[in-house]
């Protein structure tokens, strides 16, 4: 978006929300430069500056880490260690042996460290590079005597990245928010951001250079509007307080069933990813487990079957009566596991989930003995990942069957659960008629999207095309819906579509009436529901 | 007296050999007075394990094979408790769940 040239009228910023909430203050600048440096009249006394001022910033930020609480300690913990270590200093007082000055020498050798960062491929290493601007910054403002201005209660605060000492030395008290043209949703600041509720929306791009005066950041969409007209501030303060009251009343829908505004039931159950999961949730609050993950079982080695046995059985049990969904091994694509997966050029596309165990039977009739063995624990259900054709779900069928054969042969206890297939491939979600022998759908609407999209949900990049909300993916989750009401076949959706009360009432509109949601997302999501008027 | 050890380990954290994890890692690296060195391939490039810039720099995500060695007193004891480190997660809570 170009600034309005008269640099008056309002103007709409989208981006991308970090931690959700709703913030309306005046407008804090986090660029400011820091005051001038003063050289000195030698190297010496140039190297003995630097020293103090690394001393000052450390002692700054050992400070700060007696008020931290655990996430914010860990990541000062972290800049202070980088800041004593002779390693990141080194190159520094090198370039002032040669004649530079402290300010630049040390802008110079943690420029170039924070430029290995920022090349880095993965989301998680270039989050680092703002760690690394902090340390850098904290040193500059320490030889400059730059006292830092504190921002005023409740201000947005804005620039191309935040660093985490400024948020956490900031009292978010009253108010107040986050909106960056740079960031990241992965960076410590967004960590500490959801932890303590300060709305956040990074990715908002470039943007008038002075932009004054009072903003408004929907951090629950994603975007900030610039000097907003009076029908502006109306609109977002009725979002605001909708927000604040559906967070306020969403625990109220905690331990009840959840129904729409019409009356209609629907079923809220749990995606997890551990079996420990399970210890901190109440049965009671949910319909039973969506998605249980198993990639956890292939962290360190390939698991054996009473290993798999013990941690199925363990969640089958806590469910008593209420279903269980296991998805068989997804590894492959963003999940790679040693002495399993493979290296490819393009793993999203390659041989992962289903076409994996199918390649790796040995390894696959290891799970399905342990799936076949717990399900006598409780009410099991078994889905399949990333089934493109009917001819995989046969064999994968195929191979349970047979290990059921062996198991009964054995005079092992055992029972057959029901088969049922991740909708994610779009060759499914087209034409789900392929795999009507299926005992359930189960959307998966993150992996669905990004194949529909064409856009990975690992590249920030392209991340305003990865939406579940596009026509054509709604579309899809509408028709296999239908045609699973037409059939009897049912179907539920286990992305992260599912707890997001912005997507909520599309999915409902679309006929969904079973959702999986991550267990922190249950009492907003039941919340959400009961406005839907569907 | 001149030791030497060598031992490989997965790397199974969910945001790998970083930051937090990084600071404990090196932390105990320092507690031991033998020389102790981490790479990410067997023929390296080797960084010291004391320096937490040197080993953010390995950008060591999950599912690195994490190879350290030691030389020097201690150099055993040094490898065995980074490895143990390093096989007990970091001692951190796993956070950061996978989507669906």
């Amino acid at each position: 978006m170009s600034p309005d040239p008269q640099g008056m009228r309002a103007m709409r910023i989208e981006g991308i929300p970090a931690s959700p909430g709703y913030a309306e203050g005046p407008l804090f600048d986090l660029d400011r430069p820091p005051a001038a440096y003063t050289s000195k009249a030698s190297a010496a006394q140039e190297k003995a500056t630097l020293k103090a001022a690394i001393g000052k910033a450390v002692s700054r930020l050992t400070a700060l880490t007696e008020a931290a609480d655990g996430d914010g300690a860990g990541i000062l913990e972290f800049h202070i260690a980088m800041l004593e270590d002779d390693a990141l200093s080194g190159p520094a007082f090198a370039s002032i042996g040669s004649g530079q000055p402290a300010d630049i020498a040390w802008r110079q050798a943690l420029d170039a460290e924070i430029a290995g960062y920022e090349a880095s491929d993965q989301d998680y290493f270039r989050a680092r590079a703002a760690d690394l601007r902090d340390i850098r910054d904290q040193v500059l403002r320490a030889l400059s005597a730059d006292s830092e201005a504190a921002a005023p209660p409740g201000a947005i605060l804005y620039g191309v990245d935040i660093a985490p000492t400024r948020f956490l030395e900031t009292d978010w008290s009253g108010g107040g928010g986050i909106a960056l043209k740079g960031g990241s949703t992965a960076s410590h600041v967004a960590m500490l951001a959801r932890s303590r509720g300060v709305p956040m929306v990074v990715g908002l791009g470039a943007w008038a250079d002075k932009p004054a005066g009072v903003a408004l950041l929907d951090a629950e969409h994603g975007g900030i509007v610039l000097s907003p007209s009076p029908a502006e501030f109306e609109t977002f303060r009725r979002s605001s307080s909708s927000f604040a009251a559906r967070q306020g009343k969403a625990q109220i829908f905690l331990t009840q069933p959840a129904v729409t505004k019409a009356g209609t039931p629907v079923k809220v159950q749990v995606n997890i990813a551990y079996p420990s999961d399970v210890d901190s949730i109440d049965i009671g609050s949910c319909d039973g487990v969506g998605l249980m993950r198993t990639e956890f079982l292939f962290g360190k080695s390939l698991p054996d079957e009473e290993t798999q046995y013990h941690a199925y059985r363990k969640v089958l049990e806590w469910a008593g009566d209420k279903p269980v969904t296991i998805r068989t091994v997804d590894a492959g694509g963003d999940k790679p596991v040693p002495g399993f997966t493979v290296e490819e050029t393009n793993p999203f596309l390659g041989l992962r989930g289903i076409r994996l165990s199918l390649a790796r039977r040995d390894i696959f009739r290891v799970q399905i003995r342990a799936l076949l063995r717990a399900a006598v624990h409780g009410n099991l259900k078994v889905m399949f990942p990333m089934i493109a054709t009917a001819e995989e779900y046969g064999q994968a069928a195929a191979l349970f069957a047979e290990e059921q054969t062996a198991l009964a042969a054995r005079g092992v206890a055992h029972k057959l659960p029901p088969l049922g297939i991740m909708v994610e491939v779009p060759s499914v979600a087209i034409a789900p008629d392929t795999l009507a022998n299926a005992a359930f759908f189960s959307i998966g609407s993150n992996d669905l999207t990004q194949y529909v999209m064409a856009a990975a949900r690992d590249n920030a990049a392209v991340a305003n095309l990865n939406s579940v909300r596009h026509p054509a993916v709604l579309r899809l989750i509408a028709s296999v819906t239908h045609f699973g009401l037409e059939k009897k076949i049912p179907v539920s959706l286990c992305g992260d579509a599912g707890g997001d009360p912005a997507v909520i009432p599309a999915l409902l509109e679309a006929g969904l009436r079973d959702l999986s949601v991550a267990p922190a997302q249950l009492a907003m999501a039941k919340a959400a529901i009961a406005e839907v008027s569907v | 007296m001149s030791a030497s050890a060598e031992a490989t380990v997965l790397i199974t954290h969910e945001v790998g050999l970083h930051a937090r994890p990084s600071v404990k890692f090196t932390k105990l690296a320092k507690s031991f007075a033998a020389e102790v060195e981490v790479a990410v391939a067997a023929n390296g490039p080797w960084f010291d394990a004391k320096s937490i810039v040197k080993v953010m720099a390995a950008k060591a995500p999950k599912g690195t094979m994490l190879h350290i060695r030691a030389k020097g007193d201690g150099a055993q004891e040094a490898v065995g408790a980074l490895v143990d480190l390093v096989q007990r997660d970091f001692d951190e809570d796993r956070d950061h769940a996978r989507s669906a």
